[in-house]
C-alpha cells in the first residue's frame, strides 16, 4: 500500500509540475457556517470550567497546592481509587451472569428480570445510601426488628467502606448490564455454532468464544462504573466515606480556601481523565470486535434445566436487595410519617422546580449538542473530531467540580448570572452534553449519507435537506437524549446544591437535606417521587430494546 | 439533435491525501447516450459520478453539463443546481416517506407535482405500492423507486452507481432490461458504474474503461471487446490467455504455429498475443504434446485448461458434447478465423 502510495505521489508530481495546483476551495454554506460558529461557542463553553480552575490554582501559587500534598490527600487517593476497583469488580461480577441468563438462557420470567435487574440504574445515589442507612444503620429498620425478636441494642457500623461499597454497587452494575446485554444481543450465533462444530462443548464454547467477545463491552461497562463511583458525591457523604469528592465539597464549604478546593479538584479532573484514555483505549478495540450487522437468526436459546433454580435464586437476590428493599424501606418511613402524623413539606415547589431545571436543561443541551454532533458526523475532519472530543470532557469532570469552577466564574466575571438559574442550567449543560452528543451521533450515523445527498440531487438546497430528510430522521435520537438529559438533571445533586439560587429546592435536594438531618420519613415521599418519575422511561427503553433483539 | 456533449470532463483530478483516485481524465457523454463507467473496484470511478452531481469538488480540471461550467478554476455549481438525478448502490430511499412523496421530493412545483408522480410511477409500473414505505417494498421494488425518484424532475443526465450490485443474480438480469428500456424510452442520458464486465456490455451504449484513476479505453461494447487498446482491458474483459508470438515477414510464429497475420514491427519483435477460449480447437491425440490439466463445465460448454509443452497454460472452449478428462494428451490448434490483438509494452500493436 506504501508503496502504491509513493508511485502515486510521484505521479501527481509529474502531472502538476510547472503548473502551480488551485486547490477549489469547497463552498460554504450558511448552514454549515451557522453550524461552526454554534460548535465553537460550546466548545468554548465546555472549556470553560477547567481552565478557570488552572487559572485560579496558578495565581494562588504553591501555597494552593499545598494541602494536595500532604499524607491526608494522598490516604484519600488511595481511599478513591481502591472503592472505584473493588466496585467495577463486584458490578462485573454481577453483571455477566444476569446479562447471560436474560439473553441466552430459558430462566423462567426472563423478560421481567431483564426490566427488573436494570432498574436500579433510577435511583440516586443519594436515595439508595439513605435506604441503606434507614434499614442497615445502627439503629436503623432492620435493629428495631431484632431488638423487638432479641433485644439486639445496636448493629455494627454500616458506615464508611462497607456502606459504600454496597450502595454503588447496588446502583452502578446496571451499566455494566445493559452494556453486555447489547453487545449479548447482537451476537452472532455462528461464532458460538463454529466452536461447537469445530469439537467444544457448550462450557468451553462460553469461555473460549463469547466471553472474549463480550470483553470490548465488559470493558466500556466497568469504565462507566468506574466513572461513576469517582464521580459519585451523594453516596459517599451519606456514608462518610472521604473520597475526592466528599472532601473538595467540605473544603468549599467550611474553609475560604477556595484555590485549595481548586487544586483537589483538579487532582479529580486528573484522575478521571486518566479513566477515560482508558476507555477511549478500549473503544478503539471494540472497534474491530464490533460485528457486521444485526443477524438474521435469532440465538439459540440455552435450556438450563436443573440450574434454573440457582439462577432464579441468584437473580431474585439481585432484586431482591438492590429494588425491593429499598422500595419497602422507603413505603415504611412513608407510612410511618403519615401514620405519626408528620408535618410534610409541601412538594409540590420541589417538583415544578424539578421539572423546569430540567427540562430547560434537556432543551439546552440538545441544542448545544446538535452542531457539535452533526459536524462530527458529516463533516469529519480534525477540526470536527476536536470539538467532539471538547466536548466529552464534561464527562471529566465530576458535579462538585463544575459547580465550584463555576462559582469561582461567577463570583469573579459574572455577578449578575451568581446564583441564578442559567448558571445552574449551564453547569447541567456541562455536564450531560455528552450523554446528549453521544446520542444524537449515534442516530446520525444510522442516516447514511447518501440519503442526504440525494435530496441535494433532487435541487434542495443544504437547510431544507436539513429540515425534511436529516431532522426526521435522526429525532427518535434526540428524543431520546433529550429523555436521558431530562431524567438525569433530575438526579443531579451536587451541582444543584452549589449552583441553585437561594432557596430554590428540587426534588433532590430536598431529599438530601431531609437526609443529612436524619429525618428519614420527610426524605421518604421526595425520594419515591424522584424514583417513580425517572423509572417510567427506562422501563419502556429496555422493553422496546427486547422486542428489537428477540 | 442537440450537438452539445451532455457531460464533458476536461483535466479532471482527485486526490484523497496522497493517493490520486482520478487522474487528468478526459471524458464526453453525448445526450441520450448511456455510458458504462467500468473498472475493478478502488478504480475511481464513484469519485467521477461523485465529482459529476458535485458531491466532491476537483483538485484539477473541470466538468461541464450540458455545455455549462459546474466543477472548474472559480466554479463551482452545487449539487442542488446541477439537474443531476443520482441512483445510489443502497437506493438511499428516504425511510420516513412513502414512495409517492420519496418520488415527489424533488418536484419543487407544487401545480404539477401530482401528475408527475403518476406519470413516473406508471413508468415503472409501481402505481399500486405508492403508499407503501420503503422497507415494505422487494429490492427490485426499491431499486425502481430510486429510478422513479431520481427521473421524477428531468434530469440532464441521470448517475446511477453500481445500482444492480444489491440485487440477487436473476433479479438482476430482468431489473438490468427494464432500467436500459425505460432509460432509452425517456431518452435520458446516463453514466452507470459497475464492476461487472457483462452488466457493463449489456447496459452501455458506450464503455469507459478505468484503471487506478485512468481511463484506459473507451468504445462501444464491440470494439472493447474485439480491439482492446491496452493488455488491461484485455485481461479485465475475461476467459484471457496470451501467447508469445515472434514477428516474421510472412506472419507470426507461436508455441501452437504460424498465422498469417502481418504486424508493421521489424522481424524477431516479440509480442503478446490475446487468445480467447473460442480461437483455439481441441484434438484428441495420444502422441500430442499438450495435456488437459483440468475441465469446467459451465453448462453451454467445457472449458478445458491446457498446459502447453512449453508449461504454458491456455484455455480451450469445446460444446458440452464433447469434453476430456484431466491427464488427456491432446493436440490444440490455432484456428481463430479472425487477426488476433497482439500487445507489445502492455499496448496494442497493428
Amino acid at each position: 500500500m506504501a508503496e502504491i502510495t509513493l508511485i502515486r505521489r510521484h505521479r501527481a508530481r509529474a502531472l502538476f509540475r510547472g503548473t502551480r495546483l488551485r486547490r477549489v476551495p469547497r463552498p460554504t454554506t450558511w448552514l454549515s457556517l451557522i453550524l461552526w460558529g454554534m460548535a465553537a461557542v460550546v466548545a468554548g463553553a465546555v472549556l470553560l470550567p477547567t481552565t478557570y480552575l488552572l487559572i485560579r490554582t496558578l495565581d494562588a501559587g504553591t501555597a494552593a497546592w499545598a494541602p494536595v500534598f500532604q499524607a491526608r490527600t494522598l490516604r484519600i487517593l488511595g481511599r478513591t481509587i481502591w472503592l472505584a476497583m473493588t466496585v467495577t469488580a463486584t458490578s462485573a461480577a454481577i453483571a455477566v451472569p444476569l446479562a447471560w441468563l436474560t439473553v441466552r438462557t430459558d430462566l423462567p420470567l426472563r423478560r421481567m428480570w431483564a426490566v427488573l435487574t436494570a432498574l436500579p440504574l433510577v435511583i440516586p445515589s443519594y436515595v439508595g445510601a439513605y435506604l441503606v442507612v434507614a434499614a442497615l444503620g445502627p439503629r436503623g429498620m432492620v435493629q428495631q426488628w431484632l431488638e423487638g425478636l432479641f433485644g439486639i441494642s445496636r448493629l455494627p457500623d454500616i458506615y464508611g467502606f462497607p456502606g459504600a461499597l454496597l450502595v454503588l454497587t447496588l446502583l452502578s452494575y446496571p451499566y455494566t448490564l445493559l452494556i453486555v446485554r447489547a453487545a449479548l444481543l447482537r451476537m452472532d450465533p455462528a461464532l458460538e455454532e463454529a466452536s461447537r462444530s469445530l469439537g467444544y462443548g457448550p462450557w468451553v464454547t462460553f469461555w473460549r468464544v463469547t466471553l472474549p467477545q463480550l470483553r470490548p463491552a465488559l470493558a466500556a461497562g466497568s469504565l462507566l462504573v468506574a466513572l461513576y463511583t469517582l464521580r459519585d458525591f451523594g453516596a459517599v457523604s451519606i456514608m462518610r466515606y472521604n473520597t475526592f469528592t466528599r472532601v473538595i465539597y467540605i473544603q468549599y464549604q467550611s474553609s475560604f480556601d477556595r484555590a485549595a478546593a481548586a487544586a483537589l479538584a483538579l487532582v479529580l479532573v486528573a484522575m478521571t481523565l486518566g479513566v477515560l484514555a482508558l476507555e477511549v483505549h478500549t473503544q478503539q478495540r471494540a472497534r474491530y470486535a464490533r460485528s457486521t450487522g444485526r443477524t438474521a437468526r435469532a440465538q439459540p436459546v440455552i435450556r438450563l434445566g436443573r440450574w434454573r433454580w440457582p439462577a432464579l435464586l441468584f437473580c431474585a437476590t439481585v432484586v431482591g436487595v438492590a429494588l425491593v428493599v429499598p422500595a419497602g424501606v422507603l413505603l415504611y418511613w412513608l407510612v410511618r410519617g403519615v401514620r405519626t402524623g408528620q408535618q410534610f413539606v409541601p412538594l409540590w415547589v420541589a417538583t415544578r422546580n424539578s421539572i423546569l431545571a430540567s427540562g430547560l436543561a434537556a432543551v439546552a443541551t440538545l441544542m448545544a449538542a446538535l452542531p457539535v454532533a452533526i459536524l462530527n458526523v458529516r463533516r469529519p475532519g480534525r477540526l470536527s473530531h476536536v470539538l467532539e472530543r471538547i466536548t466529552y470532557t464534561g464527562f471529566a469532570l465530576p458535579g462538585v467540580v463544575i459547580a465550584l469552577a463555576l462559582v469561582f466564574f461567577g463570583a469573579h466575571y459574572a455577578r449578575p448570572l451568581y446564583q441564578t438559574l442559567p448558571m445552574l442550567i449551564l453547569a447541567y449543560v456541562l455536564l450531560f452534553l455528552p450523554q446528549a452528543v453521544g446520542a444524537v451521533r449515534a442516530s446520525l450515523l444510522q442516516v447514511h449519507p447518501s440519503l442526504e445527498e440525494t435530496a441535494r440531487s433532487l435541487g434542495r438546497r443544504p437547510w431544507q435537506v436539513f429540515t425534511t430528510i436529516t431532522v426526521p430522521l435522526v429525532w427518535p435520537g434526540i428524543a431520546a437524549g433529550a429523555g436521558l438529559v431530562f431524567l438525569t438533571t433530575m438526579k443531579e445533586l451536587p451541582a444543584t446544591l452549589i449552583l441553585g439560587p437561594l432557596g430554590f429546592k428540587t426534588l433532590a435536594t430536598t431529599v438530601w437535606s431531609a437526609v443529612s438531618e436524619a429525618f428519614f420519613a420527610q426524605a421518604a415521599a421526595p425520594a419515591l417521587l424522584l424514583i417513580l418519575v425517572s423509572s417510567l422511561p427506562i422501563a419502556l427503553f429496555i422493553l422496546k430494546e427486547h422486542r428489537e433483539g428477540i | 439533435m442537440n450537438h452539445t456533449p451532455a457531460v464533458h470532463c476536461a483535466g479532471l483530478t482527485k486526490f484523497f491525501a496522497d493517493v490520486c483516485a482520478v487522474e487528468n481524465l478526459e471524458l464526453t457523454v453525448h445526450q441520450g447516450e448511456i455510458l458504462a463507467l467500468l473498472g475493478p473496484s478502488g478504480c475511481g470511478k464513484t469519485t467521477i459520478l461523485r465529482l459529476i452531481a458535485g458531491f466532491e469538488v476537483p483538485d484539477a480540471g473541470r466538468v461541464e453539463i450540458g455545455g455549462k461550467l459546474v466543477s472548474g478554476p472559480g466554479a463551482f455549481v452545487p449539487p442542488e443546481r446541477r439537474r443531476v438525478g443520482m441512483v445510489f448502490q443502497d437506493y438511499a430511499l428516504f425511510p420516513h416517506l412513502t414512495v409517492a412523496q420519496n418520488v415527489a421530493y424533488g418536484l419543487r412545483r407544487k401545480a404539477e407535482r401530482a401528475t408527475r408522480v403518476q406519470e413516473v410511477l406508471a413508468l415503472v409500473d409501481l402505481e399500486e405500492v405508492q403508499d407503501r414505505l420503503p422497507h415494505e417494498l422487494s429490492g427490485g421494488q426499491q431499486q425502481r423507486v430510486a429510478l422513479a425518484r431520481a427521473l421524477a424532475p428531468q434530469p440532464d443526465v441521470l448517475l446511477l452507481d453500481e445500482p444492480f450490485s444489491n440485487l440477487d443474480a436473476g433479479l438482476r438480469k430482468q431489473v438490468r432490461e427494464e432500467v436500459r428500456d425505460i432509460l432509452k424510452a425517456t431518452a435520458t442520458t446516463a453514466i452507470l458504474v459497475t464492476h461487472d464486465q457483462e452488466e457493463a456490455l449489456f447496459m452501455g451504449d458506450r464503455v469507459a474503461i478505468l484503471n487506478a484513476g485512468r481511463l484506459e479505453q473507451v468504445g462501444t461494447p464491440e470494439e472493447i471487446f474485439h480491439h482492446p487498446e491496452t493488455r488491461f482491458v484485455a485481461e479485465f474483459m475475461g476467459h484471457t490467455g496470451f501467447l508469445p508470438a515472434w514477428v516474421t515477414t510472412e506472419g507470426l510464429e507461436t508455441e501452437l504455429g504460424f498465422l498469417p497475420q502481418r504486424l508493421a514491427l521489424p522481424p524477431g519483435t516479440q509480442v503478446d498475443m490475446l487468445v480467447r477460449p473460442d480461437d483455439l480447437v481441441l484434438c484428441p491425440d495420444p502422441q500430442g504434446a499438450a495435456r488437459v490439466e483440468r475441465r469446467f463445465f459451465q453448462g453451454m460448454h467445457h472449458l478445458h485448461r491446457v498446459v502447453l509443452p512449453s508449461g504454458r497454460i491456455v484455455h480451450c472452449l469445446t460444446l458440452h458434447t464433447e469434453y476430456y478428462a484431466p491427464g488427456t494428451r491432446v493436440r490444440v490448434e490455432l484456428t481463430p478465423g479472425h487477426p488476433l490483438t497482439c500487445f507489445k509494452n502492455g499496448r496494442a500493436v497493428t
